[in-house]
């Protein structure tokens, strides 16, 4: 195997007094897909917005495309640069219209000319099913296109790994399948792939290597088929039987 | 006989009320025995002192302290000779408003015209105008006409322009009433000649134009993460919205010139125009704040996961959301400026209330405080009202608020 593209070793993080990360550990392979899951306050959104500096660790290692997260302000930029990041809540700009959106990235960080931008934002859009949309702006969409261009407009900037936070948690139900179907095309093109999500259908389908999250520690990990059929912690069964209940 | 499919339920309008003027004064104003009372009574109020303000209009007052020095009330002792750079401007101006107006108001037609109609109303009135005048009006008026044509023709493709115009306007204004050289085409016009409503506006001007900036830094210096920013602009913030601007203007018409090294003085109205500038910038500055309180985390974080700079994240996503936000406050503030620019008047500069208290000494208009006042409170109200009701407009036009 080849050198792994996010490294974490024994990254901790406290919120005031309050131990929010408890040393986690972590590889992740070019073109693996991994899926973290676990109850609500278990540390999943902390551990993932420390990939992209978001949040900061204070102690421990994460090294993401062979660069180290420090301090360092150069660091963060290189590293933003790698890492796409699409949120819960969609976050577009909504003074900006839908191709303003994606452009904005690719014209001012990757400088880009405005021309070769917005055809690959294009590009992009009819490969996220949306191409009419260009022109509007994000209030006008509904929350499933909303989240479609978020995706879109992370994967403008040209990411060698995209992080996901709970994508389809506020989407209304019948919007949920249209990202996942997106996510699951993303997964098969070879992107590297980091996804909190409780929707196990697209676990099970598109994950190479599932993380149980609870109380700021990985309890358990494996493939969707050892997770699934053969989880060995008492707090992974309980969690799975209470969320494969629905 | 044939027979028609009678089930069916027909499409019907809305019931509609007739209106009638009776009907309406009937559902409005005599709904009920007190509301008939309130009417009456407000009614006969109404009446009482419109009735009072015609009468005292009309028959008592002796408008000559007015009228006889409208060129001062106007512009104070600017030379006459460059007239001509006023009257550009202000067709310039009269050229804007007609594009804003043909642009986004497009459906204000009546207010418009109404608008159109006052300058020659106003050069109908005031009999004492030359030719000149009149001629300048008229031009006016056409400028505004013309600017409104192009924009309902154009609407999309000038709305850039037309804001960019509107920008430019400002800055352009000083220039051109300053001047610069000593002759030649431009001809320097020293600050100590600008007065009257020329003064105030300009003073105005000079306070939103800076002021603004200064306010937008200030607020996010205030929000800065490095404690020693952060420090200075919360003590400069709240040290001035703690002291009236007249004080300002006090200290820095006497006391500035004991810090400046001798021989150097600054003029005086560069010295009120700072210290306007400096009390407007801490107000703005909170405003500003205000909005950038509005904008969500997410949008910070967004411009972050995207890798845009800090100066980008500001510029393209916080602070055009941000502004958009406290378009209203800004332009409440913007009026309130104009006009506490009047107690530049209580230092000794000639701005539209100094030259009212000048032409109120001489001893030809004793007694005439009532008209002269009433005067200027006028063109006051006719300036922040277009002011408030010009932004009104422009902010539904551009869905502020909305988005
Ligand atoms: N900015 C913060 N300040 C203080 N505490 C925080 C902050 N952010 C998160 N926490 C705490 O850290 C813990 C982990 O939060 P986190 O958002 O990572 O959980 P999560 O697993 O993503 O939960 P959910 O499924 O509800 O999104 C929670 O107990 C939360 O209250
Ligand atoms: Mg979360």
């Amino acid at each position: 195997m080849s050198e792994p593209i996010i490294i974490c070793r024994d990254v901790h993080k406290w919120y005031g007094q309050f131990h929010a990360l408890r040393g986690i550990d972590m590889e992740v392979q070019k073109g693996e897909v991994v899926v973290i899951f676990g109850p609500s306050g278990s540390g999943k959104s902390t551990f993932i917005r420390c990939i992209n500096r978001l949040e900061e660790h204070q102690r421990g290692t994460i090294i993401v495309d062979g660069i180290e997260l420090s301090h360092d302000v150069r660091n963060i930029a290189a590293i933003r640069r790698e890492v796409g990041m699409v949120f819960q809540q969609f976050n577009l700009f909504p003074h900006l219209t839908v191709m303003q959106n994606i452009t904005l990235g690719p014209i001012y960080v990757r400088k880009w000319n405005k021309d070769k931008a917005e055809e690959i934002a294009m590009q992009l859009l009819e490969r996220v099913g949306i191409p009419e949309q260009a022109h509007k702006y994000p209030g006008q969409l509904s929350g499933g296109q909303q989240q479609r261009v978020a995706i879109a407009r992370a994967l403008a900037m040209q990411p060698k790994i995209m992080l996901f936070d709970e994508p389809t948690s506020a989407l209304d139900p019948e919007m949920i399948k249209e990202v996942l179907d997106v996510m699951e095309e993303l997964a098969e093109s070879g992107m590297t792939m980091m996804v909190v999500t409780h929707e196990m259908g697209f676990a099970r389908a598109v994950a190479d290597t599932m993380y149980f999250f609870d109380e700021g520690q990985v309890v358990e990990s494996g493939t969707p088929e050892q997770i699934f059929e053969h989880p060995q912690e008492d707090r992974t069964k309980l969690f799975l039987s209470q969320i494969l209940q629905h | 006989m044939t027979t028609t499919l009678t089930s069916q339920k027909e499409i019907l309008p809305p019931p509609t009320e007739r209106f009638t003027i009776l009907g309406w004064l009937k559902k409005n104003l005599f709904g009920t025995w007190f509301d008939a009372i309130l009417t009456v009574v407000s009614g006969l109020f109404i009446i009482y002192v419109l009735y009072m303000g015609f009468r005292w209009i009309l028959t008592t007052a002796q408008w000559a302290a007015v009228t006889d020095n409208l060129q001062l009330y106007m512009k104070g002792q600017y030379p006459a000779s460059e007239d001509w750079r006023l009257w550009l401007l202000m067709y310039l101006f009269a050229l804007i408003i007609g594009l804003m107006w043909g642009v986004f108001l497009r459906r204000a037609e009546a207010v418009g015209w109404i608008l159109l109609a006052v300058p020659v109303i106003l050069a109908l009135w005031m009999v004492k105008l030359e030719r000149a005048a009149w001629l300048n009006l008229l031009i006016m008026d056409a400028a505004a006409i013309v600017g409104y044509f192009l924009g309902r023709r154009y609407p999309q493709r000038l709305q850039r322009p037309t804001i960019i115009l509107i920008l430019l306007y400002m800055p352009l204004v000083i220039l051109i009433v300053r001047g610069f050289g000593e002759s030649g085409f431009l001809p320097l016009v020293t600050t100590n000649l600008w007065g009257g409503l020329l003064l105030s506006l300009l003073l105005a001007i000079f306070g939103i134009v800076f002021s603004f900036p200064v306010g937008v830094l200030l607020a996010l210096g205030r929000q800065s993460r490095m404690p020693a920013i952060k420090t200075l602009c919360v003590v400069y913030i709240e040290i001035i919205r703690g002291v009236p601007l007249i004080t300002l203007l006090f200290m820095g018409q006497l006391m500035l010139p004991f810090f400046l090294p001798a021989g150097i003085t600054i003029d005086r109205v560069i010295r009120a125009a700072v210290a306007i500038i400096m009390f407007a910038a801490a107000y703005m500055a909170e405003n500003v704040r205000g909005g950038l309180q509005s904008i969500p985390k997410g949008q910070y974080e967004a411009a972050d996961a995207i890798g845009l700079n800090g100066v980008q994240k500001m510029v393209f996503i916080i602070l055009p959301q941000a502004l958009r936000a406290v378009i209203p406050v800004l332009v409440g503030q913007f009026i309130g400026l104009f006009k506490d620019t009047s107690l530049v008047a209580l230092v000794g500069l000639l701005d539209l209330l100094g030259i009212a208290r000048g032409i109120l000494a001489n001893p030809n208009y004793i007694g005439r405080q009532l008209e002269v006042f009433a005067f200027i409170a006028l063109i006051y109200w006719v300036f922040s009202y277009a002011m408030s009701y010009g932004s009104e407009r422009l902010e539904t036009a551009l869905g502020v608020g909305e988005r």
